[in-house]
Protein backbone atom coordinates (compact mmCIF):
# COMPACT_ATOMS: atom_id res chain seq x y z
CA UNK A 1 0.00 0.00 0.00
CA UNK A 2 2.63 2.20 1.16
CA UNK A 3 4.58 1.53 -2.50
CA UNK A 4 1.38 2.16 -4.50
CA UNK A 5 1.22 5.75 -3.17
CA UNK A 6 4.80 6.49 -3.22
CA UNK A 7 4.51 5.27 -7.03
CA UNK A 8 1.42 7.37 -7.68
CA UNK A 9 3.11 10.26 -5.80
CA UNK A 10 6.17 9.74 -8.03
CA UNK A 11 4.14 9.90 -11.29
CA UNK A 12 2.06 12.96 -10.44
CA UNK A 13 5.73 14.86 -9.63
CA UNK A 14 7.02 13.52 -12.54
CA UNK A 15 3.64 15.04 -14.60
CA UNK A 16 3.82 18.39 -12.54
CA UNK A 17 7.54 18.97 -13.82
CA UNK A 18 6.74 18.32 -17.23
CA UNK A 19 3.34 20.81 -17.39
CA UNK A 20 4.09 24.18 -18.07
CA UNK A 21 3.27 26.61 -14.80
CA UNK A 22 3.04 29.99 -16.43
CA UNK A 23 2.12 29.44 -20.54
CA UNK A 24 3.64 32.38 -21.33
CA UNK A 25 4.87 32.26 -24.79
CA UNK A 26 3.31 30.11 -28.07
CA UNK A 27 3.67 26.76 -29.70
CA UNK A 28 5.49 27.55 -33.15
CA UNK A 29 4.89 26.24 -36.42
CA UNK A 30 7.09 23.30 -37.93
CA UNK A 31 7.67 25.84 -40.95
CA UNK A 32 9.03 28.64 -37.99
CA UNK A 33 11.38 25.89 -36.55
CA UNK A 34 12.43 24.54 -39.89
CA UNK A 35 13.77 28.30 -41.01
CA UNK A 36 15.45 29.06 -37.90
CA UNK A 37 17.31 25.89 -37.49
CA UNK A 38 20.31 25.95 -39.35
CA UNK A 39 22.39 23.95 -36.77
CA UNK A 40 24.72 21.19 -38.10
CA UNK A 41 25.60 17.96 -36.07
CA UNK A 42 29.21 16.90 -36.36
CA UNK A 43 28.30 13.55 -37.88
CA UNK A 44 26.68 15.83 -40.80
CA UNK A 45 22.77 15.48 -39.47
CA UNK A 46 21.54 18.84 -40.96
CA UNK A 47 23.53 19.45 -43.63
CA UNK A 48 21.85 20.54 -46.53
CA UNK A 49 21.02 19.62 -50.52
CA UNK A 50 23.82 20.73 -52.91
CA UNK A 51 26.89 19.48 -54.03
CA UNK A 52 30.29 20.95 -55.49
CA UNK A 53 33.84 20.04 -56.01
CA UNK A 54 37.53 21.41 -55.29
CA UNK A 55 37.87 22.58 -59.08
CA UNK A 56 34.12 24.68 -59.17
CA UNK A 57 35.64 26.39 -55.48
CA UNK A 58 39.31 27.73 -56.61
CA UNK A 59 36.95 30.18 -58.50
CA UNK A 60 34.41 31.48 -55.73
CA UNK A 61 36.94 31.37 -53.12
CA UNK A 62 39.15 33.44 -55.33
CA UNK A 63 36.22 36.18 -55.54
CA UNK A 64 35.18 35.63 -52.13
CA UNK A 65 37.86 34.47 -49.63
CA UNK A 66 41.82 34.85 -51.00
CA UNK A 67 41.29 38.41 -49.74
CA UNK A 68 41.71 37.83 -46.09
CA UNK A 69 42.80 34.36 -46.67
CA UNK A 70 45.73 34.41 -48.90
CA UNK A 71 45.32 32.95 -51.95
CA UNK A 72 46.55 30.17 -51.39
CA UNK A 73 44.73 29.53 -47.92
CA UNK A 74 48.59 30.65 -46.15
CA UNK A 75 46.90 33.43 -44.40
CA UNK A 76 46.58 36.95 -44.56
CA UNK A 77 47.56 39.97 -42.67
CA UNK A 78 44.01 40.46 -41.53
CA UNK A 79 42.22 39.45 -40.23
CA UNK A 80 45.16 37.72 -37.86
CA UNK A 81 44.82 33.98 -37.47
CA UNK A 82 42.97 32.92 -41.12
CA UNK A 83 45.74 30.65 -42.36
CA UNK A 84 43.29 27.74 -43.58
CA UNK A 85 46.14 25.49 -45.08
CA UNK A 86 49.38 23.53 -43.19
CA UNK A 87 50.58 22.93 -39.76
CA UNK A 88 49.81 19.20 -39.79
CA UNK A 89 52.66 18.15 -37.48
CA UNK A 90 52.81 20.96 -36.15
CA UNK A 91 50.72 21.48 -33.04
CA UNK A 92 52.88 19.85 -30.97
CA UNK A 93 56.17 22.15 -31.64
CA UNK A 94 57.30 25.45 -30.79
CA UNK A 95 55.08 27.34 -33.18
CA UNK A 96 51.75 25.36 -33.94
CA UNK A 97 49.69 26.40 -36.69
CA UNK A 98 46.37 25.54 -36.46
CA UNK A 99 44.51 25.67 -39.71
CA UNK A 100 41.07 23.78 -41.04
CA UNK A 101 43.45 20.57 -42.04
CA UNK A 102 45.32 20.50 -38.73
CA UNK A 103 43.57 21.39 -35.96
CA UNK A 104 39.48 21.38 -36.89
CA UNK A 105 38.41 18.07 -35.55
CA UNK A 106 35.21 17.99 -38.01
CA UNK A 107 34.25 18.20 -41.77
CA UNK A 108 30.60 19.22 -41.50
CA UNK A 109 31.88 22.19 -38.75
CA UNK A 110 33.76 23.70 -41.46
CA UNK A 111 30.85 23.96 -44.02
CA UNK A 112 28.68 25.29 -40.85
CA UNK A 113 30.94 27.94 -40.22
CA UNK A 114 31.43 28.44 -44.01
CA UNK A 115 27.29 28.93 -44.50
CA UNK A 116 27.17 30.60 -41.24
CA UNK A 117 30.07 33.22 -40.75
CA UNK A 118 31.80 33.51 -44.51
CA UNK A 119 32.57 36.01 -45.84
CA UNK A 120 33.26 37.96 -43.14
CA UNK A 121 31.91 41.20 -45.05
CA UNK A 122 28.75 39.61 -46.21
CA UNK A 123 27.93 36.64 -44.07
CA UNK A 124 25.17 34.39 -45.60
CA UNK A 125 25.30 35.05 -49.11
CA UNK A 126 26.86 32.33 -50.52
CA UNK A 127 24.63 29.37 -52.07
CA UNK A 128 24.77 25.54 -50.90
CA UNK A 129 26.66 24.61 -53.40
CA UNK A 130 29.15 27.80 -53.53
CA UNK A 131 29.80 26.34 -49.49
CA UNK A 132 30.04 22.59 -50.47
CA UNK A 133 32.42 23.71 -53.53
CA UNK A 134 34.58 26.03 -51.07
CA UNK A 135 34.73 23.20 -48.36
CA UNK A 136 36.41 21.26 -51.00
CA UNK A 137 39.01 23.56 -52.50
CA UNK A 138 40.05 24.33 -48.46
CA UNK A 139 40.09 20.43 -48.10
CA UNK A 140 41.60 19.72 -51.63
CA UNK A 141 44.28 22.13 -50.72
CA UNK A 142 45.16 20.75 -47.65
CA UNK A 143 45.23 17.15 -49.24
CA UNK A 144 42.11 15.72 -47.06
CA UNK A 145 40.21 14.91 -50.38
CA UNK A 146 41.21 14.93 -54.51
CA UNK A 147 40.52 18.16 -56.96
CA UNK A 148 37.63 16.46 -58.49
CA UNK A 149 35.92 14.61 -55.15
CA UNK A 150 32.22 15.54 -54.93
CA UNK A 151 31.47 17.01 -51.88
CA UNK A 152 27.68 16.87 -50.43
CA UNK A 153 26.31 16.15 -47.64
CA UNK A 154 27.13 12.05 -47.32
CA UNK A 155 30.81 12.62 -48.62
CA UNK A 156 31.46 15.20 -46.27
CA UNK A 157 30.12 13.68 -43.40
CA UNK A 158 32.42 10.28 -44.26
CA UNK A 159 35.25 12.65 -44.25
CA UNK A 160 37.93 11.93 -41.35
CA UNK A 161 39.63 15.17 -40.32
CA UNK A 162 43.35 14.44 -39.45
CA UNK A 163 43.08 16.01 -35.89
CA UNK A 164 39.76 14.09 -35.09
CA UNK A 165 41.22 12.80 -31.67
CA UNK A 166 43.31 15.68 -30.62
CA UNK A 167 40.74 17.19 -28.08
CA UNK A 168 40.44 15.91 -24.57
CA UNK A 169 38.07 16.95 -22.03
CA UNK A 170 39.05 20.05 -19.52
CA UNK A 171 41.35 18.34 -16.47
CA UNK A 172 41.52 21.94 -14.28
CA UNK A 173 42.42 22.25 -11.64
CA UNK A 174 45.33 21.09 -12.58
CA UNK A 175 47.42 23.89 -10.90
CA UNK A 176 46.30 26.18 -7.99
CA UNK A 177 44.77 23.52 -6.17
CA UNK A 178 45.77 24.14 -2.34
CA UNK A 179 48.40 22.30 -0.59
CA UNK B 1 21.22 107.69 18.71
CA UNK B 2 20.13 104.27 19.17
CA UNK B 3 19.18 103.95 15.10
CA UNK B 4 22.76 104.91 14.38
CA UNK B 5 24.06 102.79 16.29
CA UNK B 6 22.23 99.47 15.86
CA UNK B 7 23.00 101.46 11.55
CA UNK B 8 27.13 101.01 12.64
CA UNK B 9 26.67 97.24 14.14
CA UNK B 10 25.02 96.25 11.11
CA UNK B 11 27.69 97.42 8.90
CA UNK B 12 30.36 96.14 10.92
CA UNK B 13 28.53 92.36 10.65
CA UNK B 14 28.32 92.93 7.04
CA UNK B 15 32.07 94.08 6.46
CA UNK B 16 33.00 90.95 8.85
CA UNK B 17 30.39 88.94 7.05
CA UNK B 18 32.17 89.55 3.96
CA UNK B 19 35.36 88.80 4.96
CA UNK B 20 34.37 85.70 5.75
CA UNK B 21 32.38 84.83 2.44
CA UNK B 22 35.78 86.29 0.75
CA UNK B 23 38.21 83.69 3.08
CA UNK B 24 36.09 80.36 1.95
CA UNK B 25 35.64 81.39 -1.59
CA UNK B 26 35.47 78.52 -3.83
CA UNK B 27 35.92 79.89 -7.55
CA UNK B 28 37.15 82.68 -9.34
CA UNK B 29 33.54 82.53 -10.69
CA UNK B 30 31.97 84.17 -7.17
CA UNK B 31 34.24 86.95 -7.44
CA UNK B 32 33.16 87.90 -10.27
CA UNK B 33 29.57 89.11 -9.58
CA UNK B 34 26.27 87.48 -10.37
CA UNK B 35 27.19 84.02 -11.10
CA UNK B 36 26.37 81.96 -14.36
CA UNK B 37 23.16 79.51 -13.59
CA UNK B 38 24.14 76.01 -14.35
CA UNK B 39 22.69 73.72 -16.81
CA UNK B 40 19.31 73.12 -16.87
CA UNK B 41 17.54 69.50 -16.51
CA UNK B 42 17.63 66.85 -19.13
CA UNK B 43 16.17 63.98 -20.09
CA UNK B 44 19.21 61.66 -20.32
CA UNK B 45 22.69 62.10 -18.69
CA UNK B 46 25.70 61.91 -19.95
CA UNK B 47 29.24 61.68 -17.43
CA UNK B 48 31.02 65.11 -16.84
CA UNK B 49 33.24 66.77 -19.55
CA UNK B 50 35.74 66.45 -17.74
CA UNK B 51 36.20 62.61 -17.17
CA UNK B 52 37.60 61.18 -20.55
CA UNK B 53 37.82 56.73 -19.45
CA UNK B 54 37.41 54.68 -22.83
CA UNK B 55 37.53 51.62 -24.16
CA UNK B 56 40.76 50.95 -25.60
CA UNK B 57 40.24 49.49 -29.62
CA UNK B 58 42.97 47.02 -31.15
CA UNK B 59 44.77 47.83 -33.50
CA UNK B 60 43.15 46.11 -36.15
CA UNK B 61 42.10 47.65 -39.20
CA UNK B 62 38.51 45.48 -39.16
CA UNK B 63 36.55 46.72 -36.32
CA UNK B 64 33.67 44.71 -36.22
CA UNK B 65 35.58 41.44 -35.73
CA UNK B 66 37.83 41.56 -32.09
CA UNK B 67 38.00 43.33 -28.82
CA UNK B 68 37.87 46.37 -26.77
CA UNK B 69 39.15 46.86 -23.50
CA UNK B 70 37.68 47.98 -20.19
CA UNK B 71 40.33 51.00 -18.22
CA UNK B 72 40.35 48.75 -15.13
CA UNK B 73 42.66 51.15 -13.56
CA UNK B 74 39.72 53.99 -14.07
CA UNK B 75 37.13 52.34 -12.92
CA UNK B 76 35.85 52.46 -8.99
CA UNK B 77 34.60 49.53 -7.16
CA UNK B 78 33.25 46.68 -8.40
CA UNK B 79 30.44 47.48 -11.12
CA UNK B 80 31.19 48.12 -14.97
CA UNK B 81 29.74 51.05 -16.30
CA UNK B 82 27.61 49.55 -19.11
CA UNK B 83 29.45 52.09 -21.77
CA UNK B 84 32.62 51.03 -20.55
CA UNK B 85 31.97 47.10 -20.32
CA UNK B 86 34.40 45.48 -22.92
CA UNK B 87 33.39 44.04 -26.25
CA UNK B 88 34.13 41.04 -28.05
CA UNK B 89 32.41 40.70 -31.57
CA UNK B 90 32.73 38.33 -33.90
CA UNK B 91 30.66 39.71 -36.64
CA UNK B 92 30.38 43.74 -35.81
CA UNK B 93 27.17 44.44 -33.44
CA UNK B 94 23.63 44.11 -34.87
CA UNK B 95 20.82 46.56 -34.68
CA UNK B 96 17.77 44.52 -33.44
CA UNK B 97 14.25 45.71 -33.03
CA UNK B 98 12.77 44.07 -29.63
CA UNK B 99 9.20 44.06 -31.22
CA UNK B 100 10.37 41.87 -33.62
CA UNK B 101 13.14 39.69 -31.69
CA UNK B 102 12.09 36.29 -30.85
CA UNK B 103 13.56 33.49 -29.20
CA UNK B 104 12.58 29.73 -30.13
CA UNK B 105 13.54 26.72 -27.88
CA UNK B 106 13.60 23.57 -29.56
CA UNK B 107 14.92 20.24 -30.17
CA UNK B 108 14.68 17.38 -27.12
CA UNK B 109 11.71 19.40 -26.06
CA UNK B 110 8.06 18.30 -25.13
CA UNK B 111 6.72 21.71 -26.31
CA UNK B 112 8.41 23.82 -28.45
CA UNK B 113 8.07 27.36 -27.69
CA UNK B 114 8.80 30.90 -28.98
CA UNK B 115 9.18 34.10 -26.92
CA UNK B 116 8.43 37.69 -27.78
CA UNK B 117 10.34 40.14 -25.33
CA UNK B 118 6.99 41.32 -23.99
CA UNK B 119 6.38 37.07 -23.21
CA UNK B 120 9.70 37.14 -21.30
CA UNK B 121 9.37 40.20 -19.55
CA UNK B 122 6.17 38.82 -18.13
CA UNK B 123 8.13 35.71 -16.54
CA UNK B 124 9.22 36.06 -13.07
CA UNK B 125 12.62 37.47 -13.02
CA UNK B 126 15.99 37.56 -10.91
CA UNK B 127 18.85 39.89 -10.82
CA UNK B 128 22.36 38.29 -10.19
CA UNK B 129 25.62 40.46 -9.88
CA UNK B 130 28.63 38.45 -11.60
CA UNK B 131 31.57 39.26 -14.22
CA UNK B 132 31.94 38.31 -17.54
CA UNK B 133 35.74 37.50 -18.85
CA UNK B 134 36.53 36.59 -22.69
CA UNK B 135 38.42 33.41 -22.72
CA UNK B 136 41.37 35.10 -24.45
CA UNK B 137 41.87 38.08 -21.13
CA UNK B 138 45.45 37.91 -20.53
CA UNK B 139 46.53 36.42 -23.78
CA UNK B 140 48.87 39.72 -24.46
CA UNK B 141 50.34 38.60 -21.00
CA UNK B 142 51.32 35.27 -20.95
CA UNK B 143 54.04 34.98 -23.13
CA UNK B 144 56.57 37.78 -23.26
CA UNK B 145 54.08 40.07 -20.67
CA UNK B 146 54.33 42.73 -23.25
CA UNK B 147 50.67 44.31 -22.35
CA UNK B 148 52.12 48.20 -20.97
CA UNK B 149 48.80 48.68 -19.29
CA UNK B 150 46.72 46.70 -17.00
CA UNK B 151 43.55 48.20 -19.32
CA UNK B 152 45.58 46.05 -22.21
CA UNK B 153 46.75 43.03 -20.38
CA UNK B 154 42.87 42.45 -18.20
CA UNK B 155 40.45 44.88 -19.61
CA UNK B 156 38.26 41.73 -21.29
CA UNK B 157 36.56 41.14 -17.54
CA UNK B 158 34.01 43.65 -16.72
CA UNK B 159 31.10 43.08 -13.97
CA UNK B 160 27.10 43.99 -14.38
CA UNK B 161 24.03 43.36 -12.48
CA UNK B 162 22.21 41.61 -14.94
CA UNK B 163 18.41 40.75 -15.00
CA UNK B 164 16.54 38.09 -16.90
CA UNK B 165 14.39 34.91 -16.68
CA UNK B 166 16.53 32.01 -15.38
CA UNK B 167 16.93 29.28 -18.26
CA UNK B 168 15.87 26.52 -16.42
CA UNK B 169 12.20 28.04 -15.78
CA UNK B 170 12.13 28.92 -19.65
CA UNK B 171 13.36 25.01 -20.41
CA UNK B 172 10.58 23.65 -17.55
CA UNK B 173 7.71 25.71 -19.79
CA UNK B 174 9.59 23.80 -22.42
CA UNK B 175 9.73 20.26 -20.94
CA UNK B 176 13.03 19.05 -21.25
CA UNK B 177 12.83 15.37 -22.60
CA UNK B 178 14.73 12.63 -21.23
CA UNK B 179 18.33 11.98 -22.59
CA UNK B 180 18.74 15.75 -23.13
CA UNK B 181 22.39 16.82 -22.28
CA UNK B 182 23.35 19.82 -24.18
CA UNK B 183 22.20 23.38 -25.27
CA UNK B 184 22.94 24.81 -29.00
CA UNK B 185 22.57 28.58 -28.19
CA UNK B 186 22.87 31.16 -30.79
CA UNK B 187 22.85 34.26 -31.77
CA UNK B 188 21.21 37.02 -33.76
CA UNK B 189 24.77 38.90 -34.84
CA UNK B 190 25.59 38.31 -38.88
CA UNK B 191 27.36 34.91 -37.85
CA UNK B 192 24.70 33.07 -35.94
CA UNK B 193 27.04 32.50 -33.63
CA UNK B 194 26.70 29.19 -31.81
CA UNK B 195 27.91 27.39 -28.41
CA UNK B 196 27.03 24.23 -27.37
CA UNK B 197 26.29 24.47 -23.42
CA UNK B 198 25.79 21.65 -20.72
CA UNK B 199 22.08 21.21 -19.62
CA UNK B 200 23.27 20.61 -16.15
CA UNK B 201 24.69 24.10 -15.50
CA UNK B 202 21.80 25.90 -17.55
CA UNK B 203 19.48 24.34 -14.79
CA UNK B 204 21.96 25.20 -11.89
CA UNK B 205 22.41 29.12 -12.59
CA UNK B 206 22.32 30.26 -16.60
CA UNK B 207 20.29 33.89 -16.98
CA UNK B 208 18.35 34.88 -20.19
CA UNK B 209 18.92 38.25 -19.18
CA UNK B 210 17.74 41.64 -20.78
CA UNK B 211 18.85 44.27 -18.42
CA UNK B 212 22.05 45.39 -17.03
CA UNK B 213 22.93 47.58 -14.66
CA UNK B 214 19.79 48.95 -14.28
CA UNK B 215 18.69 49.56 -18.15
CA UNK B 216 18.25 47.35 -20.87
CA UNK B 217 21.34 45.79 -22.21
CA UNK B 218 23.30 47.95 -24.27
CA UNK B 219 23.62 46.61 -27.81
CA UNK B 220 26.94 45.53 -28.12
CA UNK B 221 26.13 43.24 -24.88
CA UNK B 222 23.45 41.41 -26.66
CA UNK B 223 20.59 43.58 -27.08
CA UNK B 224 17.71 42.93 -26.59
CA UNK B 225 18.33 39.51 -25.07
CA UNK B 226 21.78 37.74 -24.35
CA UNK B 227 22.72 34.16 -21.91
CA UNK B 228 24.69 35.65 -18.68
CA UNK B 229 26.77 31.74 -17.49
CA UNK B 230 27.81 33.10 -13.91
CA UNK B 231 31.52 32.08 -13.39
CA UNK B 232 31.80 30.57 -17.67
CA UNK B 233 34.32 32.27 -20.47
CA UNK B 234 32.70 35.31 -22.13
CA UNK B 235 31.89 33.08 -25.45
CA UNK B 236 29.65 30.77 -24.21
CA UNK B 237 27.31 33.76 -22.83
CA UNK B 238 25.77 34.12 -26.18
CA UNK B 239 24.50 37.64 -26.83
CA UNK B 240 21.27 38.57 -29.53
CA UNK B 241 20.43 35.13 -28.38
CA UNK B 242 17.17 33.87 -31.02
CA UNK B 243 17.62 30.26 -30.24
CA UNK B 244 18.24 27.27 -27.99
CA UNK B 245 18.33 23.42 -28.68
CA UNK B 246 18.02 20.82 -26.97
CA UNK B 247 20.26 17.85 -27.95
CA UNK B 248 22.08 14.68 -26.75
CA UNK B 249 25.12 16.06 -27.70
CA UNK B 250 27.14 19.26 -28.36
CA UNK B 251 27.67 20.50 -32.12
CA UNK B 252 31.03 21.38 -31.87
CA UNK B 253 30.99 24.21 -33.46
CA UNK B 254 34.09 26.09 -34.61
CA UNK B 255 34.04 28.52 -31.54
CA UNK B 256 34.42 25.10 -29.63
CA UNK B 257 36.62 23.34 -31.80
CA UNK B 258 39.18 25.79 -33.92
CA UNK B 259 38.73 28.81 -31.05
CA UNK B 260 38.39 28.52 -27.15
CA UNK B 261 40.65 25.00 -26.86
CA UNK B 262 43.80 25.07 -25.05
CA UNK B 263 46.45 23.48 -27.21
CA UNK B 264 48.54 21.42 -24.25
CA UNK B 265 52.64 20.59 -25.23
CA UNK B 266 51.63 17.17 -26.12
CA UNK B 267 49.49 18.75 -29.28
CA UNK B 268 46.31 17.57 -27.74
CA UNK B 269 43.71 20.27 -27.37
CA UNK B 270 41.54 20.69 -23.88
CA UNK B 271 38.34 21.10 -24.96
CA UNK B 272 34.83 22.59 -22.99
CA UNK B 273 37.32 24.58 -20.67
CA UNK B 274 34.30 26.71 -19.67
CA UNK B 275 35.66 28.21 -15.96
CA UNK B 276 37.00 31.45 -15.52
CA UNK B 277 39.48 30.33 -12.81
CA UNK B 278 40.52 32.60 -9.69
CA UNK B 279 42.45 35.99 -10.98
CA UNK B 280 43.20 39.12 -9.85
CA UNK B 281 45.58 41.90 -10.91
CA UNK B 282 46.84 45.13 -9.11
CA UNK B 283 45.38 48.32 -10.85
CA UNK B 284 47.02 50.53 -8.84
CA UNK B 285 50.28 50.90 -9.13
CA UNK B 286 49.85 49.28 -13.17
CA UNK B 287 51.77 49.83 -16.12
CA UNK B 288 51.66 53.01 -17.64
CA UNK B 289 50.83 55.07 -14.12
CA UNK B 290 53.26 57.35 -12.75
CA UNK B 291 53.53 58.28 -8.76
CA UNK B 292 54.10 61.84 -7.46
CA UNK B 293 56.96 60.74 -5.22
CA UNK B 294 57.89 59.16 -2.02
CA UNK B 295 54.84 58.38 0.57
CA UNK B 296 51.08 56.81 1.05
CA UNK B 297 49.41 55.22 -2.11
CA UNK B 298 45.85 53.09 -1.38
CA UNK B 299 47.67 49.81 -3.83
CA UNK B 300 43.83 48.53 -5.10
CA UNK B 301 43.30 45.81 -7.43
CA UNK B 302 40.38 43.43 -8.68
CA UNK B 303 39.90 39.60 -8.09
CA UNK B 304 37.42 37.14 -8.90
CA UNK B 305 36.19 33.62 -9.59
CA UNK B 306 33.98 31.38 -11.91
CA UNK B 307 33.97 28.76 -8.98
CA UNK B 308 32.63 31.25 -6.24
CA UNK B 309 33.51 33.97 -4.13
CA UNK B 310 36.97 35.00 -3.53
CA UNK B 311 38.45 34.17 0.56
CA UNK B 312 41.73 35.98 0.09
CA UNK B 313 43.61 38.02 -2.08
CA UNK B 314 47.47 38.80 -0.71
CA UNK B 315 49.97 41.36 -2.14
CA UNK B 316 53.45 41.94 -1.93
CA UNK B 317 55.41 45.17 -2.68
CA UNK B 318 58.93 43.37 -2.22
CA UNK B 319 59.18 40.81 -5.54
CA UNK B 320 56.91 37.94 -3.93
CA UNK B 321 59.31 37.52 -0.91
CA UNK B 322 56.48 38.45 1.58
CA UNK B 323 52.72 38.82 1.53
CA UNK B 324 50.28 40.95 3.20
CA UNK B 325 46.57 40.36 3.55
CA UNK B 326 44.30 42.84 1.43
CA UNK B 327 41.08 44.51 2.41
CA UNK B 328 38.18 42.50 0.66
CA UNK B 329 34.72 44.98 0.00
CA UNK B 330 31.92 43.64 0.74
CA UNK B 331 29.78 42.08 -0.53
CA UNK B 332 31.76 39.41 -2.00
CA UNK B 333 29.29 37.89 -4.24
CA UNK B 334 29.95 34.44 -5.84
CA UNK B 335 31.15 34.70 -9.75
CA UNK B 336 31.61 38.54 -9.29
CA UNK B 337 34.38 41.40 -9.12
CA UNK B 338 36.01 41.65 -5.44
CA UNK B 339 37.62 45.21 -4.95
CA UNK B 340 40.52 44.69 -2.76
CA UNK B 341 42.60 47.57 -1.04
CA UNK B 342 46.03 47.74 0.74
CA UNK B 343 47.34 50.88 2.50
CA UNK B 344 51.22 51.00 1.22
CA UNK B 345 53.88 53.83 2.00
CA UNK B 346 56.08 53.67 -0.94
CA UNK B 347 59.70 54.30 0.07
CA UNK B 348 61.07 55.98 -3.40
CA UNK B 349 62.71 52.59 -4.05
CA UNK B 350 62.27 50.33 -7.38
CA UNK B 351 59.28 47.83 -6.28
CA UNK B 352 57.85 44.78 -7.91
CA UNK B 353 53.57 45.06 -7.09
CA UNK B 354 51.70 42.06 -7.40
CA UNK B 355 48.52 40.06 -6.07
CA UNK B 356 47.31 36.54 -5.44
CA UNK B 357 43.86 35.74 -4.78
CA UNK B 358 42.83 32.37 -3.16
CA UNK B 359 38.84 31.58 -4.15
CA UNK B 360 36.29 29.59 -1.73
CA UNK B 361 37.48 26.44 -2.67
CA UNK B 362 40.46 26.76 -1.76
CA UNK B 363 42.07 27.20 -5.10
CA UNK B 364 45.33 29.84 -4.84
CA UNK B 365 45.95 31.86 -8.21
CA UNK B 366 49.29 30.04 -9.92
CA UNK B 367 52.51 32.06 -11.32
CA UNK B 368 53.38 32.37 -14.78
CA UNK B 369 56.08 29.70 -14.23
CA UNK B 370 53.30 27.06 -12.10
CA UNK B 371 51.34 27.03 -15.40
CA UNK B 372 54.07 26.89 -18.05
CA UNK B 373 55.61 24.19 -16.11
CA UNK B 374 51.93 22.26 -17.02
CA UNK B 375 50.37 23.92 -20.20
CA UNK B 376 53.21 25.31 -22.05
CA UNK B 377 54.11 28.43 -23.80
CA UNK B 378 51.51 28.03 -26.45
CA UNK B 379 48.73 27.87 -24.42
CA UNK B 380 46.25 30.55 -24.95
CA UNK B 381 42.95 31.06 -23.38
CA UNK B 382 42.07 31.11 -19.60
CA UNK B 383 45.30 32.31 -18.52
CA UNK B 384 44.57 33.21 -15.03
CA UNK B 385 48.28 33.73 -13.50
CA UNK B 386 49.63 36.41 -10.81
CA UNK B 387 50.62 39.43 -12.93
CA UNK B 388 53.38 41.27 -11.37
CA UNK B 389 54.00 45.35 -12.04
CA UNK B 390 57.25 47.37 -11.78
CA UNK B 391 57.40 50.77 -10.07
CA UNK B 392 60.60 52.21 -10.85
CA UNK B 393 62.96 54.99 -8.41
CA UNK B 394 61.21 58.41 -10.82
CA UNK B 395 57.96 56.83 -9.90
CA UNK B 396 56.84 55.40 -13.55
CA UNK B 397 55.07 51.97 -13.71
CA UNK B 398 55.81 49.29 -16.18
CA UNK B 399 55.33 45.79 -16.98
CA UNK B 400 58.05 43.73 -15.53
CA UNK B 401 59.35 42.62 -19.27
CA UNK B 402 59.68 46.66 -19.72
Amino acid sequence: MWLVRFGVALVCAGLLAQSPKYGVGRTPSPEEIRAMDISILPDGTGLPEGQGTAAEGREVYARRCARCHGPKGQGGDEPKQSPLVGGRGSLKSPKPLKTVGSYWPYAPSVWDYVNRAMPLDRPGTLTHNQVYSLVAFIFSMNGIIGENDVLDAKTLAKIRMPNRDGFVPDPRPDVGKKK
Amino acid sequence: MAGRSSRRRFLEATASLTGILAGCKRSPEEDEGPRRIGRPLRVYGERSEFEKSLRALPTTKILEVGQSYTPLAEVYGTITPSALHYERHHSGVPTIDPATHRLLIHGMVERPLIFTMDDLRRLPSISRVCFIECAGNSHAGYGPRDAPTVQLSHGLVSCSEWTGVRLSLLLSEAGVQSGAKWILAEGADAAKMQRSIPLEKAMEDILVAYGQNGEALRPEQGYPLRLVIPGWEGNANVKWLRRLKLTDQPYMTRDETSKYSDSMPDGNARQFTFVMEAKSVVTFPSGGQKLAGAGFYEITGLAWSGRGRIDRVEVSTDSGGTWQDAGLSEPRLPAALTRFRLPWRWDGREAIVQSRATDETGYVQPSHETLVAVRGANYEYHNNCIRPWKVLADGSVTDVAG
